[in-house]
């Protein structure tokens, strides 16, 4: 016997009323834009949020229809789904468990460079004041290896940490017994500017596989002239150091991070095209952090950040351009953000998390075994600003670190979800607290949002790429989702100047 | 290919399942084999001892005292290792299992607990599952060689109850190295115990294929003709990828499902992330089809937009995509190699236009009920592009 078929109205008739979910909106390109506590998105008509907060919006419509698959309402026959706007919630924040993965070593303050924003830097100093010790190098492996993570960066930098190879040498067999011991995965970089990088110590890092990140600011004249060194030759040792790197480790183990400057600003285009032509994959247009020597010398490197946000979209659109013309090149704040706005996950780049990610996802270990949040929060110490220092690998345990009075003042003002201007902005999944970069430039940790640099630029960066990705372009979709596949982009993002 | 005949069944009531042998068989191999005697050999009374019962196309003149069926009206497709069941009460001979296939099922039962208005396999309310389960226990123990893929499909495998664990026991135990694949609606995985008790079972190569319709819970429901499916389905899949049950979701492409699948793969993306493989299927028009035919038809040729912005959806998302039951010719070359070869063998057929079809070693060609209804695009190529078509072999 063949059963009875019913008809449409049996399932799919219209409810009489419905319940909203938790989501947060922005006006804009004429729309409204509706982000959910996933960070699933969904571009509305004008109107829709007051209708769906007068609960008058028409329940027989698509837009109704596309709103309750995307989690932003529901109705008496979707709440057993609730559980899975549950499970997408933890998807989102499945970055902050775990416990801390990237550790960051500051082997040696020495460094014959005079960068004009480098914060803490020594050139005259005599070998050894200023380089990290055994003891202490003993104790920071010994807290960074506590932590629960199984997946752990060990970074090390400087300073110019080549001037402290013993020290390296010293600290990477230990790191890495003290890893296998405890059953854990270790990678290794080493963040240099090349200068002084021989074979024989590149040898030693394809042995113990170590990768190599370095400093390119971009062409010649750019680069030398933000990385000032006797004989005023960075950009010269730097090439080379990267092409013998590549020689000897291979060209996958050497990724290279820009600083942007002020001078840097007209040169968008030229610095995106010396990264093609010295083969890079990946370039981080970023701006420079507000600390330490560089709020100092704002004179020389200070700008505004209305200048940056011009210099990011002209370098975006011209890596789209080199992207689309068959050259596979990334740019990666854009691939972090990307990441967040279309995808079900969150990402390691610790500088963008809510919860921060400092100290939960990154402890930078300074040459003298104090322990801080970040490297920002080394470079305020070295003006005698102390707030993020968390404790001393001598006198501290993990646990210590973390209930601190330093750390513990720093949580409460971690969460955007919390903080005004943050706690009702539509980009707040997407975004992230930064009380270091508040504290120093506001003075307070939890910060104001109208006149934060931070978020003028998120948010001028988000709704730009919410722009792009409105226009929906066939190629440039593949293009950024190149990006975040990681067709041709770098897993982690390494800090370091 | 056909399927069943039928003959005139002597000295047995019950079903019997077994091995066909052509020629005669050792005395010691006999115990598991149905002998079958073709319309001119000559069997002595000797040859037909021992085995589990007799085939024979002609009369056979003498009753040889054991189970038997004569007077088949058609016996061609019946080959050497075949492995059929004989039906004491109406005669009937229905193939079971042909090794030389590529694709192998395990039907578990007719029932079902929806009922999709383009069901294939339109289900029946009676009580198969005893006598089903014994056979197919049977069965199992019959399959020679083991086959790298086994599909088991209904019906609603689910509504087995213990019988589907026993089913999926015996499959571990005896073929462990094949690869399973269970076509279920899910619904019943909303049950976490459920869910828990299917993962226990610990088969290392099992996964399920899940239907999902629509993101639109109503739309789905309507579908499957059953008020709550949706939710039930969706929280399956997701008590499934929770116990660690590798699943895959199929979407079988017709005019109630078009308007939303560029909406549904966003869906599947963002609340299904962990689905291994997504099936994008082209409608059979079998079963409950040509029934509901006027509300589902839309000609393939017409869906290609969509279609390609779903593939294109999930592929850059390196989501595994696949495109079933679409000939070549109405596919847009971009999607070429997304085709899979999905058509079961026996139920596969070409048109006159394929003869001279460049296409035609790549092409999954038609179902054979698309006799009767097809893409008014179906034209030879007469080069193709290049395209790689994976010969994978997913059955559907
Ligand atoms: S910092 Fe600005 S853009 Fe970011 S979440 Fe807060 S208010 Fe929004
Ligand atoms: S003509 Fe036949 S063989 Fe050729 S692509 Fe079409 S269906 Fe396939």
């Amino acid at each position: 016997m063949a059963r009875a078929f019913y008809p449409l109205e049996q399932f799919a008739g219209a409810p009489a009323g419905f319940h909203l979910l938790p989501f947060r909106f922005i006006r804009m390109n004429g729309k409204e834009l509706l982000v959910n506590e996933a960070g699933e998105f969904l571009f509305a008509p004008p109107g829709t949020v007051q209708g769906l907060v007068d609960e008058r919006l028409d329940t027989s419509t698509d837009l109704y229809r596309d709103l309750k698959a995307k989690h932003f309402v529901y109705d008496d026959s979707s709440s057993p789904l609730l559980d899975i706007l549950a499970t997408k919630v933890r998807t989102k924040f499945d970055h902050i468990c775990g416990g801390t993965k990237l550790h960051i070593f500051v082997v040696t303050l020495r460094c014959e460079h005079s960068c004009d924003y480098c914060q803490v830097s020594r050139q005259t100093a005599t070998r050894g004041e200023f380089d990290m010790s055994t003891s202490t190098a003993d104790r920071a492996v010994a807290m960074m290896m506590d932590s629960p993570a199984r997946e752990v960066t060990l970074e090390i930098q400087g300073g110019e940490p080549l001037l402290a190879f013993d020290v390296i040498q010293y600290i990477i067999p230990r790191a890495k017994r003290l890893a296998k011991e405890k059953g854990k995965n270790l990678d290794i970089v080493v963040c240099s500017n090349l200068a002084c990088v021989t074979d024989d110590i590149l040898m030693y890092f394809r042995d113990e596989g170590v990768k190599v990140s370095t400093s390119l600011d971009g062409p010649a004249f750019l680069h030398n002239k933000n990385r000032p060194r006797p004989g005023h030759n960075s950009y010269e040792k730097a090439i080379e150091g990267i092409e013998r790197c590549r020689a000897i480790l291979g060209m996958e183990s050497v990724a290279a991070l820009m600083t942007t400057t002020a001078t840097s600003l007209d040169y968008a285009t030229e610095i995106v095209d010396e990264y093609v032509r010295r083969d890079f994959h990946s370039i981080f247009l970023r701006p420079i952090s507000p600390y330490g020597f560089a709020i100092k010398t704002r004179h020389r490197t200070g700008y505004e950040m209305g200048r940056f946000l011009e210099f990011y979209k002209k370098g975006l659109a011209h890596i789209l351009d080199i992207n689309r013309s068959g050259y596979r090149i990334a740019e990666v704040y854009t691939q972090i953000l990307l990441t967040k706005m279309l995808t079900p996950h969150g990402t390691r780049y610790v500088d963008m998390q809510s919860p921060a990610g400092e100290a939960w996802n990154v402890l930078v270990y300074n040459y003298d075994g104090d322990v801080y949040a970040s490297d920002e929060s080394r470079m305020l110490a070295e003006m005698n600003d102390w707030t993020f220092r968390l404790g001393n690998v001598h006198r501290d345990t993990r646990r210590t670190l973390f209930t601190g009075d330093s750390a513990l003042r720093m949580f409460h003002a971690s969460c955007n979800q919390a903080l005004a201007g943050c706690s009702d902005c539509a980009f707040q999944s997407y975004c992230a607290a930064d009380p270091i970069y508040h504290h120093s430039t506001q003075g307070d940790m939890y910060g104001n949002r109208p006149t934060s640099g931070f978020c003028s630029r998120n948010m001028e960066v988000i709704k730009h790429l919410f722009s792009i990705i409105e226009e929906n372009d066939r190629e440039t979709m593949r293009i950024f989702w190149s990006w975040i596949t990681g067709e041709c982009v770098i897993e982690e993002v390494v800090e370091c100047a | 290919m056909r399927l069943t005949t039928t003959g005139v069944a002597h000295n047995f009531e019950k079903s019997i399942v077994g091995v066909i042998a052509k020629e005669a068989l050792p005395p010691d191999q006999r115990t598991r084999a149905i002998r079958f005697v073709g319309p001119n050999d000559a069997a002595s009374d000797a040859d037909l001892m021992g085995y589990r019962a007799i085939l024979c196309h002609d009369e056979l003149h003498r009753d040889p005292g054991m189970p038997y069926i004569h007077r088949l009206r058609e016996s061609d497709h019946l080959r050497d290792g075949d492995i059929v069941v004989l039906e004491g009460r109406t005669g009937l001979v229905r193939s079971l299992y042909r090794p030389y296939e590529l694709h192998h099922h395990l039907f578990v039962t007719e029932r079902c607990n929806s009922n999709c208005l383009m069901c294939s396999q339109p289900p029946k309310d009676r009580d198969d599952v005893e006598a089903l389960t014994e056979r197919n226990l049977e069965l199992i123990d019959l399959i020679a060689p083991h086959p790298p893929y086994l599909t088991i499909t209904g019906g609603e495998p689910t509504l087995l109850g213990d019988n589907l664990f026993r089913l999926i026991t015996q499959l571990k135990f005896s073929m462990p190295e094949t690869e399973l694949h269970m076509l279920t609606n899910g619904r019943t995985f909303a049950w976490p115990k459920y869910a828990r008790r299917f993962a226990d079972l610990d088969h290392p190569k099992i996964s399920l294929g899940i239907p999902l319709y629509s993101d639109f819970a109503g739309a789905h429901d309507y579908v499957v003709q059953a008020r709550g499916a949706f939710d039930q389905t969706v929280a399956g899949l997701h008590q499934a990828a929770r116990n660690g049950i590798r699943v895959e979701v199929r979407v079988v492409l017709h005019k109630l499902t078009i308007p939303r699948l560029t909406k549904l793969v966003e869906y599947i993306y963002r609340n299904l992330t962990f689905v291994e493989h997504i099936a994008l299927m082209g409608l059979e028009y079998t079963g409950y089809t040509p029934r509901n035919i006027a509300e589902l038809w839309i000609d393939p040729y017409d869906y290609q937009d969509e279609l390609e912005g779903a593939v294109e959806y999930l592929a850059v998302r390196n989501m595994t995509v696949s495109i079933y039951n679409h000939q070549l010719c109405v596919l847009r070359p971009s999607l070429w190699r997304f085709a899979r070869k999905s058509i079961s063998d026996w139920k596969t057929l070409y048109l006159p236009e394929c003869e001279t079809c460049s296409a035609l070693p790549a092409c999954g060609g038609l179902f054979q009920w698309a006799v009767k209804k097809h893409s008014d695009h179906i034209h030879a190529i007469s080069s193709p592009q290049p395209c790689v078509v994976d010969q994978k072999c997913w059955s559907t």
